[in-house]
């Protein structure tokens, strides 16, 4: 067990509870969708995992160690993020952004050395994207930033990677690639925490799902068990369908016609 | 762009800058002679009997003081004005952000009004500037809001109420004498700089540098934004800290000796980009070079173009602006 939620509740200072008495844990290997409509919490709730917030009750425990006590650097050490897009204000080249992620590791008055630029190189090959590695960020497409912001959370050397939307702003074609890279990592031994607004994302996936409804209301177990058409329809607010496809060889979630 | 050439790089800029060096200490009213500077080096060494003692005293005492000063002057700023620029991720970001030069204005003025002189002006102006960044930084504290844009939100604050305080100051002051000193001020010259400033503000320029090229790669991080920096385990507070103030001590040492000066802080760190890169490890050298040399150029042109001083304000809005409408043709295509 590496992440281990207990009963954590969050709210922004002076606004209502954005959820509560929150419980789960995060195992090597596992992928986590989280789900809900927008504004329930899904990325305050990825936030609070990635130290980013606190969370005001409850405690999230990293290691066995509690995360509120650990230095942003430790947590990191164990964590990486891949924000839902990169907007650089500098055209920064693609190898000198994936090498941040060895920041951790380096001391503050230092440079990365030869060794880190190796990590960064390793890790665009493990993307597969190596061959971006002297293109500047403004020169690559949505799709190529989001795979080079995920090598930099590789470069991090994480137990952990949390993903917020990260295919939000993808092509259908893109979405699907980032999904199977999802769970290529999963299985090298990652756990990955995702948050999509597609429910047929985590049917694709097929790990865990935690859903966070806008009463605050949360529901946390596999996929095959908790998705159904009444929990779908109940979560969105629409009617939804869900259809086991034999001849593709899974569930689908699906609207019905407008 | 590859190691070898950007070393190679910084070795033309740092020989154009020791050749210019040479060439402004030869460049004054005195005599432009390079063989009676020759001479006055050699006299003041020992080595040669006394020649030129006019020229021995206006070298020594009045021009290298002056080159050191405009190439230091000319670092500061330009420095302080790519680490804000990273730090709060926009390049349009100039070393004004957080009040420094109207905090400065407000101290030298001040300083005039009460009747003080040269020494006094510039510690007035230093205290200023600092407490202009001070009080612009304690608002995000008050208003528990640690965000870029409230930091520079509450800069653009302090910076206007102390241009209106300095425009009060300017409306009671007497108009032939320190009305036309105030503005004088404002405009920014090296014209009056001694040895003794010039060595005032070296101690603040060295560490600040140091500190801010030992710092040059976080700033790249810092300039990813406050999210992706702490999930990249940095300690925001502190490196952030560090950074401003060291940012803020060379731009309130710099003005508080030469007054205002515009433009540099804004232009020289895009052209450093421009030759370079966006890599702050890199950024930040090139712009100190870079800052140098420009400042070196234009005090130069301005203490020997006419045989009046030309105030640095004016020669770096009338060079820097053109310079930087270039360098927003050159990148027209990466700007949205």
């Amino acid at each position: 067990m590496i992440i281990e939620v207990k009963n954590i509740s969050f709210a922004y200072e002076n606004s209502l509870t954005i959820f509560r008495d929150i419980s789960f844990s995060i195992d090597e290997g596992q992928i986590i969708c989280i789900l809900g409509p927008n504004g329930a919490g899904k990325t305050t709730l990825l936030n609070c995992l990635a130290n980013i917030h606190k969370p005001t009750k409850g405690k999230i425990l990293l290691d066995g160690k509690e995360m509120e006590s650990m230095s942003s650097k430790e947590v990191a050490m164990n964590i990486g993020f891949v924000p839902q897009i990169i907007i650089p204000s500098f055209s920064y080249e693609v190898l000198g952004y994936v090498v941040t992620g060895c920041a951790p590791r380096i001391g503050i008055f230092e440079k990365p050395g030869q060794e880190h630029y190796e990590i960064a190189q390793q890790a665009l090959e493990q993307m597969g994207i190596s061959h971006l590695s002297h293109k500047y960020l403004t020169q690559i497409s949505g799709g190529e930033r989001q795979q080079v912001s995920l090598s930099r959370a590789l470069a991090q050397r994480p137990k952990v990677i949390l993903m917020d939307e990260p295919t939000a702003h993808l092509d259908y074609g893109n979405q699907i690639k980032v999904l199977r890279v999802i769970k290529k990592l999963a299985a090298e031994g990652y756990a990955a925490v995702i948050t999509t607004h597609n429910p047929d994302h985590a049917l694709l996936l097929g790990g865990n799902m935690a859903a966070i409804n806008t009463k605050g209301d949360f529901t946390y177990g596999n996929c095959r068990d908790v998705i159904n058409e009444e929990f779908l329809s109940s979560l969105y607010g629409i009617n939804l369908n869900l259809r086991h496809i034999a001849d593709i060889g899974r569930d689908v979630c699906i609207a019905p016609p407008l | 762009m590859n190691k070898d050439k950007y070393l190679r790089h910084v070795f033309i800029l740092s020989l154009l800058l020791c050749v210019l060096m040479l060439a402004a200490l030869c460049v004054g009213r005195l005599s432009s002679n390079p063989v009676d500077v020759y001479n006055a080096i050699r006299s003041k060494l020992g080595v040669a009997p006394i020649m030129n003692e006019a020229m021995e005293t206006v070298l020594f005492s009045i021009r290298i003081p002056r080159v050191l000063a405009s190439m230091m002057i000319g670092a500061m700023l330009s420095l302080s004005g790519a680490v804000y620029q990273g730090v709060f991720r926009n390049p349009l970001v100039s070393p004004d952000i957080l009040g420094v030069s109207s905090g400065a204005s407000v101290g030298a003025a001040s300083a005039i009004l009460l009747g003080f002189g040269m020494v006094e002006r510039q510690i007035f102006a230093f205290i200023g500037g600092i407490l202009a960044v001070a009080l612009a930084t304690a608002i995000p504290k008050l208003l528990k809001n640690n965000s870029n844009l409230i930091l520079v939100l509450s800069g653009i604050i302090v910076g206007g109420f102390l241009t209106s305080l300095c425009a009060i100051m300017k409306f009671v002051a007497e108009e032939q004498t320190e009305l036309s000193t105030i503005v004088f001020w404002q405009m920014g010259s090296i014209s009056s700089i001694k040895m003794t400033e010039t060595a005032a503000i070296s101690p603040v320029f060295l560490i600040g540098t140091v500190l801010l090229i030992g710092l040059s790669w976080r700033i790249n991080i810092l300039s990813f934004g406050e999210v992706e920096a702490k999930t990249l385990g940095m300690n925001i507070k502190q490196i952030r800290g560090i950074t401003i103030t060291c940012a803020s001590l060379l731009t309130a040492s710099a003005v508080s000796i030469c007054g205002t000066i515009g433009w540099i802080g804004l232009v020289i760190p895009h052209l450093a980009r421009l030759l370079v890169g966006s890599d702050h490890i890199r950024v930040i050298p090139i712009t100190v070079l870079l800052g140098a040399m420009f400042m070196l150029i234009i005090d130069t042109i301005a203490r020997s173009l006419l045989t009046v001083e030309i105030p640095l304000t004016i020669l770096t809005g009338l060079i820097g602006a053109p310079c930087y409408a270039w360098l927003l043709y050159r990148q027209r295509a990466n700007i949205s």
